[in-house]
C-alpha cells in the first residue's frame, strides 16, 4: 500500500532535498523502514544505533501521533500520510536566571 | 575552507523577536522563523554539510510550554511545528528555523540548546538582560551535532553594529 512520507526540512539534506516521498508498507514501521532504505544518510537522524526512535523525533499519521496509536506498529492503509515532526526544545543553563 | 552563512531578516522582524523576549520576559519566548535558503549552498564543511544563506521573511510566535521552568527552559509541541509548517507552507516558504530568549544570559547556546537542537535549522537567540533586549546572535549545528557555528545575521535596512548592543 502506498503511504505518503513528509519530510521536515532539516532531513531534506539527505533526501535530495525533497520534501515527501512514496513508499509501500502497511504500518509506520515498515514506512519509516522503506524511507530509510530509500534515503540511508536518514537513519542516522531517525533511529538511535539500536535501532529505536529517537526521542526528538515525532511521527503522525494523517493527523494522529503514533505513540497514542500503536507507535510503529501502527498500521498503515492506502493514501495515508507520515509526516515526521522535529521536537523542538532548548534554553538557557539552569544556573542563568533562576533556581 | 569555510564561510560563515548569512542569515539574512529585515528590521521589523528582528524588532518583534527582540519585543517578544522582553514581553516574556522573565520567561523565554520562542517561534518559528519562516523563510527560504537564499541560493545553492556553496560551502561545504568537513562532515560533507553545506550551508547556504537563507532569508526569514516571516515570523510564527509560539507559547513557550515549559510551565515547569519556563525561565530557563522552552519547549514547544508537536501540534505548534506542524502548525508553523503548515502556515509556511501556505506563505509557499518553509519553516528554515527557531528563535528563543535568553533571560539574563548571554546569547550563546548552552549545553541544553545544543542536545535538543536539530542540524539545518538556524537558531536565533535574543538575550533579555532586566527587561530589556540585548544582543542576538543565531546559530547552526553541525551534522555530527557536535558544536554549534554561528551565522551572521544581516538586519536589513538597518547598521549592523546599531543592532547588536555591546
Amino acid at each position: 500500500m502506498a503511504v505518503k512520507v513528509m519530510i521536515p526540512t532539516p532531513l531534506r539534506a539527505y533526501t535530495g532535498k525533497r520534501d515527501s516521498t512514496e513508499v509501500s508498507a502497511g504500518t509506520v514501521g515498515e514506512a519509516l523502514s522503506g524511507l530509510t532504505t530509500q534515503f540511508g544518510d536518514l537513519k542516522k537522524h531517525l533511529f538511535t544505533e539500536d535501532g529505536k526512535l529517537r526521542s526528538f523525533v515525532n511521527v503522525y499519521v494523517n493527523d494522529e501521533d503514533i505513540r497514542y496509536l500503536a507507535k510503529e506498529a501502527t498500521p498503515t492503509k492506502d493514501g495515508d500520510t507520515i509526516s515526521i515532526v522535529p521536537s523542538i526544545a532548548g534554553g538557557c543553563a539552569p544556573s542563568c536566571c533562576c533556581r | 575552507m569555510s564561510e560563515v552563512p548569512i542569515l539574512r531578516l529585515n528590521q521589523d522582524l528582528s524588532d518583534k523577536i527582540r519585543a517578544h523576549g522582553a514581553e516574556t520576559y522573565p520567561h523565554e519566548c520562542c517561534g518559528a522563523l519562516l523563510g527560504r535558503d537564499l541560493d545553492a549552498p556553496t560551502t561545504n564543511s568537513s562532515d560533507g554539510a553545506s550551508l547556504a544563506s537563507r532569508e526569514v521573511t516571516a515570523l510564527f510566535a509560539l507559547v513557550n510550554r515549559r510551565d515547569d521552568s519556563p525561565r530557563n527552559r522552552f519547549s514547544v509541541t508537536s501540534e505548534d511545528v506542524r502548525d508553523a509548517e503548515k502556515a509556511a507552507r501556505e506563505k509557499g516558504i518553509d519553516v528554515v528555523g527557531w528563535y528563543h530568549s535568553h533571560p539574563d544570559h548571554p546569547a550563546k547556546p548552552s549545553q541544553f540548546d545544543q542536545d535538543h537542537a536539530w542540524p539545518w535549522y538556524s537558531y536565533i537567540i535574543v538575550s533579555v538582560a532586566n527587561g530589556r533586549p540585548e544582543t542576538m546572535t543565531s546559530w547552526r549545528l553541525a551534522d555530527d551535532r557536535t558544536q554549534f557555528t554561528p551565522e551572521e545575521l544581516e538586519i536589513a535596512g538597518k547598521d549592523a553594529a546599531a543592532h547588536s548592543a555591546s
